[in-house]
């Protein structure tokens, strides 16, 4: 990774250094605006042309006891003039905005990485509230393991705003774009979008835009004359695909699909959700696209919520709900009655750290047993999964486009880590997008009657006949249906075969698939198989453990259930199977049970993604298992 | 919108399927009252659609010639919010019973007349579970010795009309299955109203709880075991409205007959206050109260929300997905 020289001997004069990747996390107490200062760096990063990737981390306490280690809130970009897969296993950097963000974090940063404190918070109260009997700024250990940049961050801030008439605590509350000034001009970031941003987020508040521009502005200066900082460091753009750019978290991404999708079948999102972190996100950004007619319905509950999206699906009408494992539990048997029905729906579920209420903002990969096989009776449904915030967009469209194509319940798949992260996307042409044909019946057939449930030949799905269509008048709902005519029936032998049909007709979408792609080695030692968030990190290990020789091939699955047709073949191709997922092996168990094959389960549930050091570990481990 | 080319009668409304209520059930009134409504009411056969939950009262969207969706228990209400929210132009109603409204989807019943869709419920309330074959309900009486309860059920049962009231909704009425002027009238109304309507119906259950409402549902004890509330009339009751109730100063109610007759209480359905005092009057004491209870003009949660799409609508410069992609910190790369 990055090359990091060590920063000891002051120097007076600021020589640049090209970096190719660095990682940085700022951490502070949750009141203290880490969230906001990361995500204006990534912004000034992303404008460099910088690939990037951002993992926010926050307590689920909306303002847990200043100071205390449960307080502490980060965010840690990795940005790069190289492909960039994850957040980075090891910080660069590391801003401690308090003692008690040094405790919780100083774990992750490097040997040799800089550490830059603000010493004003490292009072003796602060201090014995987490446990430290001595100021471990004080701490000649600490000073030879990296490089310690202490600075009087609140009184240094304090006094470049003593002109401002604002009371002392809001000045006190402009320290982080302080922090952000310095973190800035020692990464040759500009600042001139965050002095814009400050412009508008502060309209009508002049003395307060004034007081966080001058803090950030201190901030650069007390960087360019500090001695602490001999060198500068340069990142350079990375190689990415020519077009425009924005940044996009998971959830962002999701909401950005579902709208898409929704232009494109020319229906109107018909939204509806229940607060829940780390779900809410996509509920507050559609929320926010109402000119594109899209509806937001917060529900009383869960249930109410999927039932909701349901009944606008009934209506004719794009219905998704979203959730988190949690919420899925009781939109299931709504779920089930779509199944049942054959009606489009879309269901979210932003994965986060269970069982039961969990770890609410840790992520966690432990829902996909639950979504495929948590409803009563033989209850199929489709299941995708996002590999990473920008393929959120993609995804989430993919999922409509089945959903409504196939008149089927679709799982969409993501997590914390997708939800609240954050990547360069490459905005597309819209227009190029292919558009999504609903099978709607729209009159009733000349001279026939009109069956509920006569199916498409090929794809074995139903029409829509949508209420309000003269001629069309049926009755649906979650009792057995006679094949065909869709009246009521306990009839064995039609249960039989609607279960049939209902599992097969699941099974056809497959053949609507593209091709599965292999990156790294196309046969060999060992197949990594990985799915939804792991993306980056089992990516990028895999690239890592190719330049060092090792023969890796992986393949990232996006459909979960059906499965795609060409798995089977790439198996065959591969001396082992390694199955990483953050969770207890639970895709493995899924494929072992498919293909009768073995299949190496690599789990692991800490709320915290993969690094990409321990992944490579490991695949090291399976290949020496195989020589 | 299609336009409604032919008188419709109720025949159009019955379905080929053979009804598989128990034979003297009440739904067989309802439904039959329902299907006669429905050719005079000049809205188009496919605009109608029921809803459903889970029950006896839940079969009822299979007998009807229309757009039917018999979905899960409790849950009729929150589809029948998206259906209304996705398709404005239907007519919708939503079937239920009282256990399906009231125990299992409580939760949704509140929800769904506070926010004040455009929709008409049904609610059946025979106040036992039937299609499970007889446990005691949230509106059975307390103490009621059912498979469920051999030594008799404890909770207090729960009023439908005076829950409704206190959720928010905008029209509540009582009617009875038996009563088929009654009912239709009453289900007139409710189609009439713009936003949630809430009909509570007594239905007799002649399995489970057979006679449950004989003491004021019987004809011979109607009038006097019954207060109709007509807008604007006071409530009077009994032989040649002979007696009537009279709310005092202290709120309670009395029944007043002869020189007092004069100060029967004058209904006025616009009247929250007083609607909450007439739908909670205690039988036998006092005699059940049927009609109209309660009508105020509110917006409906499905107007307001599409109102409000249009305005934003109006307002922004931004009409497609690209517009917004496109949009806010963007960058590009050569």
């Amino acid at each position: 990774m990055t090359e990091q020289q060590q920063l000891s001997s002051p120097l007076h004069s600021q020589e640049s250094r090209e970096l190719s990747s660095v990682a940085i996390r700022f951490a502070g107490d949750s009141g203290d605006g880490m969230q906001l200062t990361g995500t204006r760096f990534t912004t000034e990063s992303a404008r460099v042309g910088n690939d990037l990737a951002t993992r926010p981390d926050f307590p689920a306490e909306i303002r847990a006891p200043a100071g205390t280690l449960a307080g502490v809130s980060a965010f840690q970009i990795h940005f790069g003039s190289e492909e960039i897969f994850t957040a980075g296993d090891e910080l660069d950097v590391l801003v401690a905005m308090n003692p008690a963000a040094l405790k919780a974090n100083l774990g992750d940063l490097k040997q040799n990485g800089m550490l830059i404190c603000n010493t004003d918070s490292f009072t003796e109260r602060n201090l014995e509230r987490i446990g430290y009997e001595t100021n471990p700024l004080d701490d000649e250990a600490l000073k030879t393991k990296y490089t310690v940049v202490p600075v009087a961050i609140t009184t240094l801030t304090m006094e470049a705003l003593k002109e401002s008439s604002l009371p002392k605590s809001s000045l006190e509350k402009c320290k982080n774009f302080f922090a952000l000034g310095v973190v800035c001009h020692l990464y040759s970031r500009p600042i001139a979008a965050t002095k814009e941003w400050i412009g508008r987020k502060f309209k009508g508040k002049a003395e307060v835009a004034k007081a966080n521009e001058e803090a950030l502005l201190a901030g650069v200066a007390f960087a360019e004359a500090s001695e602490y900082f001999p060198s500068v460091y340069e990142v350079r753009k990375a190689s990415l695909a020519p077009g425009r750019y924005r940044n996009l978290t998971g959830n962002q991404g999701i909401a950005f699909g579902l709208l898409a999708a929704a232009e494109k079948s020319g229906l109107h999102l018909m939204y509806a959700g229940y607060p829940i972190t780390p779900a809410s996100d996509i509920l507050h950004e559609v929320a926010r696209y109402k000119a594109l007619g899209a509806m937001t319905f917060q529900a009383e509950d869960e249930i109410a919520a999927c039932g909701a999206a349901l009944g606008a699906s009934y209506g004719g009408q794009l219905g998704v709900t979203a959730s988190s494992g949690p919420g899925i539990l009781l939109k299931q048997e709504t779920i089930g009655l779509a199944v049942m029905a054959e009606l489009p729906l879309v269901i979210i579920d932003v994965q986060r750290a269970g069982p039961s209420t969990g770890m609410p903002t840790k992520t966690e990969q432990a829902d996909l047993i639950e979504v495929l096989y948590g409803r009563n009776g033989e209850s199929p449904v489709v299941a995708l999964a996002i590999s990473s915030p920008a393929d959120a967009f993609w995804t989430a469209f993919e999922a409509c486009r089945i959903a409504l194509e196939y008149m089927t319940p679709v799982f969409l798949l993501s997590d914390g880590h997708i939800g609240n992260g954050s990547e360069p996307f490459l905005i597309p042409d819209v227009e190029t997008l292919s558009a999504i044909r609903p099978p709607f019946i729209r009159e009733k057939p000349e001279g026939e009657s009109f069956f509920p449930y006569l199916r498409d030949e090929k794809t074995l799905r139903r029409s829509w006949a949508i209420p309000g269509t003269p001629g069309l008048e049926h009755r649906i709902g979650g009792i057995e249906k006679q094949d065909i005519v869709g009246n009521i029936s306990y009839d064995p032998d039609n249960h039989q075969r609607m279960t049939d049909l209902r599992a097969e007709r699941i099974r056809r979408i497959a053949m609507s698939f593209p091709e599965t792609k292999v990156e790294g080695a196309q046969k060999g030692d060992l197949l990594v198989l990985s799915w939804g968030s792991t993306y980056g990190a089992v990516a990028g290990a895999v690239k890592e453990s190719l330049s060092e020789g090792l023969s890796v091939g992986h393949v990232h699955l996006r459909y979960l259930n059906p499965f795609p047709n060409d798995l089977e073949g790439i198996f065959s191709r591969f001396t082992k199977v390694l199955v990483p997922e953050l969770n207890m092996g639970q895709l493995a168990l899924l494929l072992r049970a498919r293909y009768l094959r073995d299949m190496a389960s690599f789990s692991k549930v800490k709320g915290q993604p993969f690094g990409i050091s321990e992944l490579k570990r490991r695949f090291r481990e399976e290949i020496q298992g195989i020589h | 919108m299609a336009e409604q080319t032919q008188t419709l009668t109720k025949k159009d409304f019955e379905t080929p399927q053979d009804v598989r209520w128990c034979p003297g059930c009440g739904d067989y009134a309802i439904l039959a009252a329902l299907q006669r409504l429905l050719p005079s009411l000049g809205v188009a056969r496919e605009k109608h659609v029921f809803v459903s939950g889970i029950g006896c009262s839940s079969r009822f969207p299979y007998y009807m010639n229309t757009f039917g969706f018999h979905t899960i228990h409790g849950r009729a209400p929150a589809i029948a919010t998206g259906l209304k929210l996705a398709n404005p132009d239907l007519t919708v109603w939503v079937v239920t019973g009282d256990g399906d409204a009231l125990s299992i989807g409580g939760n949704h019943f509140m929800h769904l007349m506070r926010r004040n869709v455009n929709l008409n419920v049904l609610l059946f309330n025979n106040r036992i579970y039937g299609l499970t074959k007889g446990q005691y309900s949230p509106t059975s009486e307390q103490g009621k010795v059912t498979k469920s309860t051999p030594f008799g059920s404890l909770d207090h049962p729960v009023d439908p009309a005076s829950l409704a009231l206190a959720s928010g909704a905008t029209f509540v009425a009582r009617a009875l299955a038996v009563d088929a002027k009654g009912l239709a009238a009453v289900m007139q109304e409710a189609v009439e109203h713009q936003g949630t309507s809430f009909v509570e119906i007594f239905q007799n259950c002649n399995v489970f709880n057979d006679g449950a409402f004989d003491d004021f549902g019987e004809r011979q004890v109607r009038e006097t075991k019954q207060v109709v509330v007509e807008d604007g009339k006071p409530l009077l009751f009994g032989k040649d409205h002979s007696q009537g109730v009279s709310f005092g100063s202290d709120f309670l109610p009395r029944v007043v007959e002869g020189a007092d007759l004069a100060q029967a209480t004058v209904a006025n359905r616009s009247n929250k206050r007083l609607a909450q005092l007439i739908a909670s009057l205690p039988f036998p004491e006092f005699p059940v109260p049927m009609g109209v209870l309660y009508q105020e003009t509110r917006a409906t949660y499905d107007a307001l929300a599409w109102e409000q799409v249009e305005t934003v609508k109006k307002n922004s410069a931004k009409s497609s997905i690209q517009a917004i992609l496109d949009s806010g910190d963007t960058w590009v790369v050569s």
